[in-house]
């Protein structure tokens, strides 16, 4: 049980880490950056908490402030670069996020030990959920009323008309431009909520695991959030969570045997849902075709 | 009369690398007027489209727009003072709903100010019907769930058309809108682009097919390898000795 209640927290997690690219990536950027906001969330929550003894939400509320602010400073300088030079970029960001809590130490005496971040070896005993007598379930709770808040939004979001002004960017630059969209603001905004989102993200990461290190967010995490919506498509926030339910529950879990060759299938997965479906597995024309089908069938029931 | 000059290009100069697109190119547009920009392919017509909406920089000259200069604008500044256009190459958000591709392009001035909040939910009730009316007009209301990209060709050149409109423009430029259109889409589109003058839009048409141009435009200018080599009425320029020869590339003339 505790290993399905624990599968179902990654998922949660990952859910918010893949939502947070799938803003960025509605205008068209691939970001790697998604992970270096992340570790702030992480780093910020679990320091507001531990050594300051904050309550969790509101340290999730600064994290989600410095992750958005993170990434609205990066956005600027970032998006004005294109393709791969911005993947490069972004990647360079996250890689530096990492390198500086590799050499963060900050840690304070209390009681016996020390707590606070510890270079290298990380952040250790982030026991807030313990320590407040919070159970699995409780955190698992936790974890999905914020993703299902978040997933809301951005539905909402993508229904309003800044879900289609995104798109719009993320199709044709040029003609957004043209008709009078102002293509900077549009990616810097998007950058921010992703940014806002992974710090969210980040922080709850921080408390469920109880213990972070620099190596969790590296590359291979950024890759993950970018993966996300790239499989899942960008008609909805759905996508991103089928696709995370996919890789983490299916892939990473379901295929333990496999061991370390799952990353190799991981890649190859990717590759091959980027060139047979290049607008993610739930594109804009299987969606209307489903549309279409639902509301037929409602005719012959109607009739 | 003085005001009256909507757009005037001075000296408009772009260079790509050693290719003079456009050299020195001044014009006028008055104020509810449909001039037509003529010339052979490469001669430099879209680059002034482009230039008037600030994809790139100048490499000379200067745009005005009412009398301002508008050189240094970026271009959804200059959408929202009133100069839109459409693409010789359709370029319509294909991935989205024909009556998105509308909403996303109100961005004048006043729809801004005035929509700001709805236009973060489902759009102000003024704002939806002046799409559903521009649906009409263009005949599309039927097509408006249709995702943009599965169009047909004729409903694209429609949709782009009326995206131009959104934004409620004073000044129009489309770049050859005829392109691959049959008679009578071409018929449809010159009783469009009059009542587009009537309600008030300046238009600078960009066209190959010569009826059109000649049936629409009060004033007619040619390019030439980026330079203007005459202007005038549709009569003055088509028996223009200089015009033939750009055209047919002869020195029969004179
Ligand atoms: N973005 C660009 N980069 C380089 N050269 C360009 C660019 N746009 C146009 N040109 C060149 O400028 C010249 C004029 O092109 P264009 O304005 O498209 O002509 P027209 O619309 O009259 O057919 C052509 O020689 C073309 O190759
Ligand atoms: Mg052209």
């Amino acid at each position: 049980m505790d290993f399905y209640l624990g599968l179902i927290q990654i998922i949660g997690v990952h859910t918010l880490l893949g939502l947070s690219a799938y803003c960025v990536l509605l205008t068209g950027q691939v970001s790697l950056a998604q992970a270096g906001f992340f570790a702030i969330g992480a780093y910020v929550a679990g320091m507001l908490t531990v050594l300051l003894h904050w309550p969790l939400v509101l340290a999730l509320i600064v994290s989600a402030i410095l992750g958005g602010a993170m990434a609205c400073a990066v956005g600027f300088p970032a998006l004005r670069v294109k393709g791969l030079m911005l993947v490069v970029a972004t990647a360079a960001f996250g890689e530096a996020v990492r390198l500086f809590f590799f050499n963060f130490t900050y840690q304070v005496q209390s009681g016996a030990i020390l707590l606070g971040p510890h270079g290298g070896e990380g952040f250790r005993q982030i026991r807030y959920f313990p320590e407040h007598g919070w159970g699995t379930l409780d955190v698992v709770l936790f974890i999905w009323t914020i993703v299902v808040l978040v997933m809301a939004m951005l539905w909402w979001m993508d229904r309003s008309r800044v879900g289609a002004v995104l798109r719009a960017v993320g199709e044709d630059e040029l003609a957004a431009q043209s008709t009078g969209i102002n293509i900077t603001a549009v990616k810097v905004s998007a950058m921010t909520i992703g940014g806002i989102i992974a710090g969210i993200g980040g922080g709850i990461f921080a408390h469920y695991t109880t213990h972070i290190e620099h190596i969790q967010f590296g590359i291979v995490l950024a890759t993950f959030a970018i993966a996300y919506p790239i499989l899942g498509g960008l008609s909805n926030v759905f996508g991103t969570l089928l696709a995370v339910i996919f890789i983490q529950g299916l892939l990473i879990e379901g295929l333990r045997f496999l061991g370390d060759w799952r990353n190799l299938l991981f890649g190859g997965l990717i590759v091959l849902a980027m060139n047979i479906r290049p607008r993610g597995l739930l594109d804009a024309g299987v969606l209307m075709t489903l549309k279409r089908l639902v509301s037929r069938n409602g005719e012959r029931k109607g009739a | 009369m003085g005001n009256a000059k909507v757009l005037e290009l001075h000296g408009l100069t772009k260079h790509f690398g050693g290719v003079r697109a456009v050299d020195g190119v001044d014009l006028t547009v008055a104020s509810g007027e449909i001039l037509g920009l003529i010339g052979p392919n490469g001669s430099g017509k879209s680059t002034i489209v482009n230039l008037i909406c600030g994809l790139f920089p100048l490499t000379a000259g200067r745009v005005l727009f009412g009398g301002a200069d508008i050189s240094e604008l970026p271009p959804h500044t200059r959408v929202a003072l009133g100069i839109t256009r459409t693409f010789q190459n359709i370029r319509l958000f294909g991935q989205l709903t024909v009556w998105q591709n509308l909403w996303v392009a109100q961005n004048s001035g006043e729809q801004r100010k005035q929509n700001f909040l709805p236009r973060w939910l489902g759009g102000s009730k003024g704002a939806r019907a002046e799409i559903d009316r521009m649906l009409e007009f263009f005949d599309l209301g039927h097509k408006r769930d249709e995702l943009a990209g599965n169009l047909a060709f004729g409903e694209q050149r429609r949709l782009e058309f009326a995206r131009a409109l959104a934004a409620r423009p004073a000044l129009l430029l489309l770049d050859e809108p005829a392109a691959g259109m049959n008679a009578e889409e071409i018929e449809q589109l010159d009783s469009r682009i009059r009542k587009m003058r009537q309600n008030g839009v300046t238009v600078l048409l960009i066209e190959h097919h010569m009826e059109l141009v000649m049936s629409v435009a009060d004033r007619i200018a040619v390019l030439n390898f980026g330079q203007k080599i005459a202007e005038g009425t549709a009569s003055a320029v088509q028996s223009n000795p200089v015009v033939r020869d750009a055209y047919l590339g002869t020195t029969t003339g004179a």
